[in-house]
């Protein structure tokens, strides 16, 4: 016999409104009797709603795992389970999606299928880690229904102590913004980093983002331990007639207020035949003007990626952005993919190394100092690293000479 | 236990194997984008494609119906493709101008409102909450839902000065990320500690490091090894909780609700900006979190009313300083918002200029 459906008045009023009701759709796998998920998620909606009349939560962590792999399931077990049996256990599979997102309906309707048959029926497209949450999964359940998705072609996200499912934005898909093909970058990252996401065994998680521009789109400067950024060093690209055409649009005074006002380094101003003079030597690639001028201006075309590094939430020191340790690479070529993917490990590696104990990459680069991680890392130093020199004067200096003569020395291998 | 699969290791797919033809056709070789009506992108190719992508809201956490139903859609419309944003809004991308106007018809019909796109509100990114998380406060989607309902005119709409993104977080952990607005729950009391369990259950060294403010010490309780925190140097933060469960922080009365402004992650005009406290102690109250909205419509509407074209949240505050923030919103102004430590020094007025 199946099991009563629990009265839910709190979450009820959820069910009201314009916006698509989660509590909705929990409620049409509830009653959907027959399925193997009915009883479950009826059981699941009588916590939640206890949840929401005590404003507590009532799920513990635990250990749940596949063969061969050391992270990748969210365990959770019910702390009110003697009156909500059913879902005592309630895991998450994290699985990792294509970058960018991207699916077939053939590819999406099988996942369902998988889930239907193992677990709740409950799926969040996405986590914020980027994952998709597979929510709602008994422990015996967990391998069987990871075998299907593995055998689609699909694998385990990252959680723990180890390297992070990444995100990207959707990047030459369908940008003309992107400075680079995140999407790649993405995978050849992250496919080189499967041991790190499936055995964690670092101080703390590492997390790398791709966004193809300053627009940074996948978040990835405060998100991401790893943060590459498209940019270009070039002259910008500007169609002097469809600029015409947009002051034409907008009224010369609006152009000045929405596009030569705006620009943060005072880089542009309006000519008196409307079109746009641009000093570029100002520009700071922030992608303002193009975001406006979507016809008439565009990045440069020596393009290439910029690296921050130390971006964090605020567990335990605050909040951190990250800050450059790479002002530009090429990244096109098949070496220069190379070239990124051995930065990342050695980026990985002295993390492994240096850092202490549940410490971020950037909270221990605010304990060692940006020099130390970059000579730890064999970067070159570059004045784009810094908003302005220091200002405090106790500093030991005797190693002035030597410096100068590296600056030196580089400058002119670079003019050669 | 012969017949367990080795797993493998493939990663993340190639993504183009689920990308529109289209799309693949023209990867890299874009010219140019454009907005033909909220809710509605056109990009067009230097090959002459164009491509239209129509965005719509979802519920995020969505069951095995929502998603077969979205697939339908796209069946019908989209050659079988489909695409989620990194804020868990869905795309739907045809070559076809003429599938446009029956895709919104038919999305808008199945419940998904179409917008999103240029100065709108965007859809809330959120976090698990007590549908899923071992440590939140409050639950997430119920409070994206209860927002959302009332800002849906605004995802629909291009009308704000430039996008606003709003985020939810169940702890300060602050998994949402940053925003122009963050609803972050905010604890107020130190964590009630369970003493019988915590030898058991906690690795207590780990406890102690995992503390910002070194307020937590060991301590024999009843006879039995335990935890203590120095309350007064707490900062009811919950980072302890995680690690070690019997130090209880959630609190149905004294977990509250704060709300944080200014926050950006692009680097676009300006840098990328941290969100600023502005109003705290809001109850957590479930399920529709009224006096939330409160506050988060007040802040809405002095920017929509104030801001300059393509001003954010943040840079429209720094513009007319936060005197006139405090004052258009009408919030109080209080000791809770002055960074009080060392490092907050960059965040007082170190300077003659003065709002009147």
């Amino acid at each position: 016999m199946s099991k009563k459906m629990p009265a839910t008045p709190l979450l009820d009023q959820l069910e009201s409104g314009p916006w698509p009701s989660f509590v909705t759709g929990l409620k049409k796998l509830a009653t959907d009797e027959g399925k193997p998920y009915a009883d479950y998620m009826k059981s699941l909606l009588g916590q939640l709603e206890l949840s929401y009349e005590t404003r507590k939560g009532y799920w513990k962590g635990g250990t749940v795992g596949v063969f061969g792999y050391g992270a990748g399931v969210i365990a959770r077990f019910s702390e009110v389970a003697e009156k909500h049996p059913e879902s005592s256990e309630f895991h998450t599979l994290r699985i990792m999606p294509a970058p960018g997102f991207f699916y077939d309906t053939k590819t999406l309707r099988e996942m369902c299928d998988i889930w239907a048959e193992h677990g709740s029926g409950l799926v969040a497209l996405h986590g914020q880690s980027g994952d998709i949450m597979f929510q709602g999964c008994r422990t015996d359940q967990v391998q069987p229904a990871w075998e299907k998705f593995n055998a689609m072609g699909f694998d385990m996200g990252g959680a723990g102590a180890g390297v992070r499912t990444a995100a990207s934005c959707i990047g030459p898909a369908r940008c003309e913004q992107s400075c680079f093909d995140t999407l790649r970058a993405h995978k050849e990252i992250i496919n080189d980093f499967t041991d790190d996401i499936h055995r964690p065994s670092l101080p703390y998680k590492m997390k790398f983002k791709f966004s193809g521009c300053a627009n940074d789109c996948a978040n990835a400067t405060q998100r991401a331990d790893v943060a590459v950024l498209g940019t270009w060093r070039d002259d910008m690209q500007v169609n002097q007639a469809e600029v015409k055409k947009k002051v034409a649009e907008l009224g010369r005074k609006e152009f000045i207020n929405q596009v030569i006002r705006m620009c943060p380094s005072q880089a542009l101003a309006l000519n008196d035949d409307d079109t746009l003079d641009v000093d570029n030597k100002s520009c700071v690639r922030c992608m303002h003007c193009i975001n406006v001028c979507t016809k008439a201006l565009k990045p440069g075309k020596d393009r290439g990626v910029a690296i921050l590094v130390g971006g964090k939430r605020t567990l335990k020191i605050g909040d951190l952005m990250g800050s450059v340790v790479i002002p530009f690479m090429k990244l096109e070529t098949d070496e220069d993919y190379e070239r990124l993917v051995e930065l990342a490990h050695n980026m990985l590696d002295f993390f492994a190394e240096n850092a202490l104990e549940h410490e971020r990459t950037g909270e221990m680069i605010e304990r060692i100092g940006l020099v130390n991680y970059l000579e730890g890392l064999g970067l070159e130093l570059d004045v784009n690293m810094i908003t302005q020199p220091r200002t405090n004067s106790y500093v030991r200096t005797d190693g002035w000479d030597d410096e100068v003569r590296k600056w030196n020395e580089r400058k002119s291998a670079a003019a050669e | 236990m012969s017949e367990l699969r080795r797993p493998t290791e493939s990663g993340v797919p190639e993504a183009t194997k689920y990308m529109h033809p289209v799309l693949k056709k023209n990867y890299g070789k874009w010219a140019f984008h454009d907005r033909p009506r909220p809710g509605v992108l056109r990009h067009v190719g230097e090959s002459g494609d164009a491509m239209f992508t129509v965005k719509a809201g979802t519920q995020r956490q969505m069951d095995v119906y929502t998603i077969r139903t979205l697939c339908d859609i796209a069946d019908k419309y989209c050659d079988g493709y489909i695409r989620f944003t990194i804020r868990s809004a869905v795309e739907f991308m045809t070559p076809t101008e003429a599938n446009v106007e029956p895709l919104i018809k038919a999305l808008e019909g199945a419940g998904f409102p179409v917008g999103g796109t240029g100065n709108s509100v965007g859809f809330i990114s959120h976090t698990q909450g007590w549908l899923h998380c071992d440590i939140p406060g409050t639950d997430a989607s119920g409070v994206v839902k209860a927002m959302m309902d009332l800002l849906v005119d605004d995802f629909k709409a291009e009308e704000m000065p430039n996008r606003v993104k709003i985020t939810t977080s169940c702890c300060q952990i602050n998994c949402g990320g940053q925003g122009d607005i963050a609803i972050n729950v905010q604890h107020t009391k130190p964590p009630m500690i369970n003493h019988d369990l915590v030898s058991g259950v906690c690795e207590r060294p780990a406890v102690i490091a995992r503390c910002p403010v070194a307020a937590i010490r060991p301590a024999l309780v009843n006879g039995k090894p335990s935890l203590e925190v120095d309350e007064k140097k707490c900062v009811c933060c919950g980072a302890c909780y995680p690690p070690c469960p019997p130090m209880q922080i959630n609190d149905p009365v004294n977990s509250k609700i704060a709300i944080w402004v200014g926050g950006k992650h692009s680097s676009t005009r300006t840098k990328p900006m941290f969100h600023k406290l502005v109003a705290a102690g809001l109850p957590n109250n479930a399920p529709r979190w009224p006096e939330v909205s409160e506050v988060v419509g007040k802040i809405l509407a002095a920017y929509k009313q104030d801001a300059r074209a393509w001003e954010r949240m943040g840079e429209w505050i720094e513009r007319i300083g936060w005197p006139r923030f405090f004052e258009m919103t009408g919030l109080p102004f209080t000791k809770y918002h002055v960074d009080n430590w060392r490092g907050g020094r960059a965040n007082l007025n170190q300077s003659a200029h003065l709002h009147f």
